[in-house]
């Protein structure tokens, strides 16, 4: 029962989306043409293919964010939990803090923050 | 039973309506205030019957328009993955707000009904899972639409969206601490209390800094100006710039749903929900001793439902006035100011809050 609202939430925002891509399917004109498909640029024909390789900056800041993101989740249940686990819970998390922070300063200090 | 599974359905429905038209009239509020801004008139030709009502038809002709242009598919595109971009986009906004309450229990008779649509008891992880899901729309879109320019965007969007993240979910491990509780509902009706015996102990005044860093973050999240940069539709071209039709009507709509919902949890985290000051749910209690107002059970849930609503929409009148006050950031700036300066503010926020929640207990 718990979880039924949710369901039907789902199912309900599901058939809004699935409702608004087919809408101009049925309503919308559909006249292709070689030109009219290629991909935007300009005007000009496409130089290079889309899918190639790109800055590895992207994946440098997509693993921090993994690093990162796991660390505020395992938080939220300490952050919950704060006053019953008093000062022994705050020094646990502040060594858990502490080993991440020398992490973020190696990447820091490496130069995996830094866009030009 | 069925009455409860219908009124479940009367208030999803309720919702999503709400939240559907809310973002279509904030299109239209967009274009008036930014005309209103600039000296300009703004939309003012779409008539009904010979009425402008000052431009707010524009929201139903551009949806008319939309469904009635052509849907289309650049050549080369994963067809798949760009039809469903889009719906990765708008799904995670309709369903954010399934978690945030608009009022407390509605009482009909024997019924206790919650004016909120799923009361979790880890309501805010429940909301940082699915609105990070929004990435998935961004990235996909430009990987999908076999464009170097939609391909550049969707990674500027998706980096800028994950990098803020970090600073929003760690904002407001304070605003859990002091309230105890994940479950959106509790931490609402704990800042009914009163510090002091008068000022209502609302997330904003026992954590100012956190508010600043969340609706900072919040704004990149959505990508609006100032950190629009992933579709700057002035000057840079993003990651939709293969879409048409319905496909990218959903795009826009997604962005100013998620003002919506950013706008409501700002109001649930920092500014008391439904929560109106001294209201509790016989009448408002005065502070000072000035006495007790008793008002009917009826009366104030509406009060406080329409604190909620009014509160959103201010919000959502900030998130639109930031856009004509704040010039757009580079990228790097974006980056710089999310990792370097951000980040470090929500940790040190983080640790002071945990400080004095020490020493005060």
């Amino acid at each position: 029962m718990n979880m039924l609202p949710l369901l039907i939430t789902f199912v309900l925002a599901g058939l809004v989306c699935a409702l608004m891509l087919s809408l101009s399917r049925l309503f919308g004109p559909r006249r292709p043409t070689p030109v009219k498909s290629e991909p935007f640029e300009c005007g000009m024909d496409q130089m290079e293919q889309p899918r190639r390789q790109f800055s590895v900056k992207f994946s440098v800041v997509a693993m921090l964010f993994i690093v990162f993101d796991i660390e505020v989740a395992f938080l939220y249940p300490w952050a919950v939990m704060f006053r019953r686990l008093d000062v022994a819970g705050f020094l646990a998390v502040l060594v858990f803090l502490g080993l991440l922070t020398v992490a973020f300063v190696y990447a820091w200090r490496r130069g995996a923050l830094e866009w030009n | 039973m069925w009455v409860d599974v219908l009124i479940i359905l009367l208030k999803v429905l309720v919702v999503l309506l709400v939240l559907i038209h809310l973002g279509a009239l904030l299109t239209w509020a967009e274009r008036k205030q930014s005309a209103a801004i600039q000296d300009r008139i703004g939309p003012n030709r779409a008539r009904i019957a010979g009425r402008a009502a000052m431009g707010l038809f524009h929201a139903l002709a551009d949806g008319i328009k939309m469904v009635t242009k052509e849907d289309f598919v650049p050549a080369g595109a994963h067809r798949t993955l760009h039809t469903l971009a889009p719906a990765a986009a708008l799904f995670p906004a309709l369903v954010v707000f399934a978690a945030i309450p608009f009022g407390d229990v509605l009482r009909i008779g024997e019924r206790v009904i919650p004016l909120q649509i799923a009361d979790l008891n880890v309501g805010i992880v429940y909301i940082f899972a699915i609105s990070s899901m929004a990435v998935y729309g961004t990235m996909l879109a430009g990987w999908a639409s076999n464009n170097n320019y939609a391909l550049l965007g969707g990674l500027r969007a998706s980096s800028q969206m994950i990098s803020y993240e970090i600073t929003m979910g760690l904002s407001i491990i304070g605003v859990l601490m002091i309230y105890e509780s994940a479950q959106l509902n509790v931490i609402v009706q704990k800042q009914g209390e009163l510090l002091w015996g008068f000022l209502p102990k609302w997330g904003i005044v026992v954590q100012p800094a956190a508010f600043f860093l969340f609706l900072a973050a919040a704004m990149a999240e959505n990508k609006r100006v100032p950190f629009d940069l992933p579709e700057g539709e002035s000057e840079i071209i993003g990651y939709f710039v293969e879409y048409s039709s319905m496909k990218f009507a959903m795009f826009f709509l997604a962005e100013f749903v998620e003002i919506v919902i950013v706008s409501g949890l700002v109001a649930t985290l920092f500014f008391g929900g439904w929560q109106v000051p001294y209201l509790y749910a016989d009448g408002f209690h005065w502070p000072f001793g000035l006495g007790v107002w008793q008002l009917p059970h009826l009366l104030v849930v509406l009060l406080q439902v329409a604190a909620f609503g009014f509160k959103v929409l201010i919000g959502c009148w900030v998130l639109l006035t930031v856009r004509w006050t704040l010039p757009r950031f580079r990228y790097d700036q974006v980056m710089h100011l999310g990792w370097k300066i951000l980040l470090e503010l929500a940790f040190v926020n983080l640790l002071i809050t945990a400080v004095v929640v020490l020493l005060i207990t």
